[in-house]
């Protein structure tokens, strides 16, 4: 597994905490949903940032007191498949405005990461060494995508209407 | 036609690059087959008995004769030299090889076609009226809807890895030509009493081992609310849709265990925080949209000019095709006319090389070079000048495409079964020949009138056997294959279920099953007008039942 953060492999600051690990101090850590839940409260107000897995068969409405607080939100993909994460991205990103970090676990390859960025991922455990490399360039695969999503593009739809070139010149996406 | 611009065509090409590569990593075993097959899938290609199968999006069932003279060239450059129309109105290539997929989908991207999101979790081909744009019932381009949503839902985001697939399908007629009722998401236009149009949206239809009808979740939706709503769907049946058990994750299993009501309101709840947003449809966006689909420039013909009549006094042949397999058009002078893709002895769908070519070199010259796709599995050419019948009529008989069976007993529509699909229990291909060999008498089958008969070479009903006024489902028992016969079954606007009549009987009996039918139905049919299905309807299974088996 290796992570990738703005766009290139990067050490793993958050330590994860068993539930019935103690929590250390002034350390980031990633707590289970449950833990969280228990004693978010606490957990919010600790000395050092707090990340919570959610799994995903779990409403993200529930989180929504306490996305302010919240460092990180990792969102599981247990398998390539399996894209409930997707659903729970975005709503984290468009509808509850959540602007912390958004990290993809599991079974993530590759082939996921332009649909990940797009649904609002920033941090990646890559499943393969390989594929963690290869970030930059799989994202550069795609120059143009049709919908609006948590990147904040606006849809193909109405960017045609606008006049412009929805073609880019230069690398840049549109 | 849509015509495509830059940007469609740039997404189109960066998705071949992309499959190019993984091609190459799959090749050199970088790739394991298991992790190459949902990258595979997502691009249309199917690891089948024999090989690889590469199905082609056709969009809303829409040809230009260039893309048809492509799909030709593909057929004799990279297959056995034909292709199979689905009831996805996609077309299918059975043979072709891995290495060879790269250079056969840059091909086909040199006129805007690919495989994108002809298999995979995510939303298929979304289907509409064959008979689109030109349909005397129609309110409006129901191509126009689909296209909207094509675009948006093309590589989403958030919907690519769905529990399983889904089927869209947009309806704009008085009279339903696209079998709205089995799709996953159906959306039918309508005016409401304001007089605005909008559509009813229809959620959890779908045939295979659960076959349901889809039910009325919202009765009214404005045009301009049509993507935020799918969007609402789609996102409910993503995260809540099952997962577990593959025959349980569409989404009419979760229609059915919420309950529409609970669906819908879930939807809802969902719609409300994003309706306003991006996704609303202002008239701009639509009519931007609307500019790049061209429409023919009719020439001002009457209707029945004099050679059509004369030519239809003097050739029994062509005055039945006329009245079969050609209908109405909006325009006054034109019609349109549907290519059978079942002749006798043949595999319903397919199409060869030669004839694709010689369609495309058709629809050129008589139907400013437009083709489409139905889901019955046959062609049609859309703007065909009532004067220029006869020829059209000549030129198409030429290639054994202007069969007169359209709608009738041979007309069947059938999946690939057991011949080519690894899914299949049973063949589906030797049953539909053998049918269309016994009632090759056209003076019988137009005696016996509109009749649908349906084949699915397994549970997954490809061949949508449940909607069959004949269904016909291929099971496997102690190794050998087996037919179960529904009856009664329709997929218009008053889309029913057909019933079962009995013990499933073997291959051999299928066909002699089938006449019997038919001629339970000659007998008991009120008057010769009653079609099949008003008979069934009228008097239930039982007749046909004891008929059928009374002596077996």
């Amino acid at each position: 597994m290796r992570l990738v953060e703005n766009g290139r492999i990067a050490e793993d600051r958050y330590v994860r905490v068993d539930d019935d690990a103690p929590i250390p101090d002034r350390v980031p850590v990633i707590v289970s949903a449950k833990r969280f839940q228990a004693n978010a409260a606490a957990l919010t107000r600790r000395d050092g940032s707090v990340g919570v897995l959610w799994p995903n068969d779990k409403r993200v409405a529930e989180l929504e007191p306490w996305l302010g607080h919240l460092a990180l939100i990792a969102l599981v993909f247990p398998k390539f498949k399996d894209g409930r994460a997707y659903s729970q991205a975005r709503l984290l990103r468009e509808t509850y405005g959540y602007r912390g970090m958004l990290r993809a676990t599991g079974d993530v390859l590759r082939d996921q990461f332009h649909f990940l960025v797009r649904a609002g991922f920033d941090s990646f455990e890559v499943k393969k060494d390989a594929d963690a490399r290869a970030f930059t360039d799989v994202l550069a695969r795609y120059s143009v995508y049709y919908q609006n999503g948590a990147d904040g593009r606006a849809p193909a739809l109405r960017r045609r209407l606008q006049g412009g070139n929805p073609v880019p010149t230069t690398g840049e996406t549109v | 036609m849509y015509v495509y611009d830059a940007f469609d065509r740039t997404l189109v090409a960066e998705r071949v690059a992309e499959f190019r590569d993984q091609v190459a990593r799959r090749l050199s075993g970088e790739l394991t087959e298991e992790e190459f097959k949902p990258l595979r899938l997502m691009n249309g290609v199917y690891l089948q008995l024999h090989a690889y199968m590469l199905r082609i999006a056709i969009p809303y069932g829409t040809l230009s004769s260039q893309q048809l003279r492509m799909l030709a060239h593909v057929a004799r450059r990279y297959d056995r030299g034909y292709g199979h129309f689905t009831t996805r109105t996609n077309i299918q290539f059975h043979w072709i090889k891995l290495e060879e997929l790269p250079a056969a989908m840059t091909e086909l991207a040199s006129v805007g076609m690919h495989g994108m999101q002809t298999s995979g979790n995510n939303v298929r081909n979304i289907t509409t009226d064959q008979w689109a744009g030109v349909a005397p019932d129609e309110i409006e381009d129901p191509r126009l809807w689909a296209e909207v949503i094509r675009q948006h839902v093309t590589l989403h985001p958030e919907f690519s890895f769905m529990p399983r697939k889904f089927k869209i399908c947009v309806g704009t007629s008085v009279h339903d030509r696209a079998a709205l009722r089995i799709h996953d998401l159906a959306l039918r236009m309508h005016r409401n009493e304001a007089g605005e149009l909008g559509f009813e949206v229809m959620v959890g239809g779908g045939l295979g081992r659960t076959p349901y009808l889809a039910k009325t979740i919202k009765p009214f939706l404005h045009k301009r609310d049509l993507l935020s709503y799918v969007e609402a769907v789609l996102r409910t049946y993503n995260q809540f849709g099952r997962r577990d058990n593959i025959w349980k994750a569409r989404i009419k299993i979760l229609v059915h265990d919420l309950g529409p009501e609970a669906f819908a309101e879930e939807v809802d709840a969902e719609w409300q925080v994003i309706k306003d947003g991006p996704l609303a449809l202002d008239p701009a966006v639509v009519d931007e949209i609307a500019t790049r689909f061209i429409y023919p420039d009719y020439a001002p013909f009457g209707d029945n000019p004099p050679e059509l009549a004369e030519t239809r006094r003097s050739d029994r042949r062509f005055a039945a095709w006329l009245d079969n397999s050609v209908a109405n058009h909006k325009a006054s002078g034109y019609a349109i006319v549907t290519l059978s893709l079942k002749p006798e002895g043949g595999t319903p769908g397919d199409c060869t090389a030669e004839q694709m070519d010689a369609i495309a070199d058709v629809a050129d010259r008589y139907s400013f070079g437009e083709i489409r796709v139905g889901h019955e599995q046959n062609l049609v050419l859309p703007h065909v000048a009532q004067r220029d019948l006869p020829a059209v009529w000549r030129a198409l008989d030429k290639i054994g495409v202007a069969g007169a069976n359209i709608g009738l007993v041979s007309d069947i529509i059938s999946c690939p079964g057991l011949d080519y699909c690894n899914l299949a229990n049973a063949r589906s291909i030797p049953i539909a020949q053998e049918l269309t060999r016994r009632f090759r008498n056209i003076d019988l089958q137009r005696d016996l009138g509109r009749l649908h008969i349906n084949i699915s070479g397994c549970i997954n009903a490809c061949g949508h056997h449940h909607v069959g006024h004949i269904g016909i489902l291929g099971v496997e028992k102690n190794g050998e294959e087996f037919y179960q016969i529904t009856l009664g079954g329709k997929a218009d606007e008053d889309a029913k279920l057909g019933t079962l009549i009995g013990p499933a009987v073997p291959y051999g009996q299928v066909a002699d099953v089938v006449e019997d039918i038919a001629a339970a139905y000659l007998e008991l049919r009120a008057r010769p007008e009653e079609l099949f299905i008003d008979t069934v309807n009228r008097l239930g299974v039982e007749p046909f039942k004891e008929r059928v088996y009374a002596t077996r």
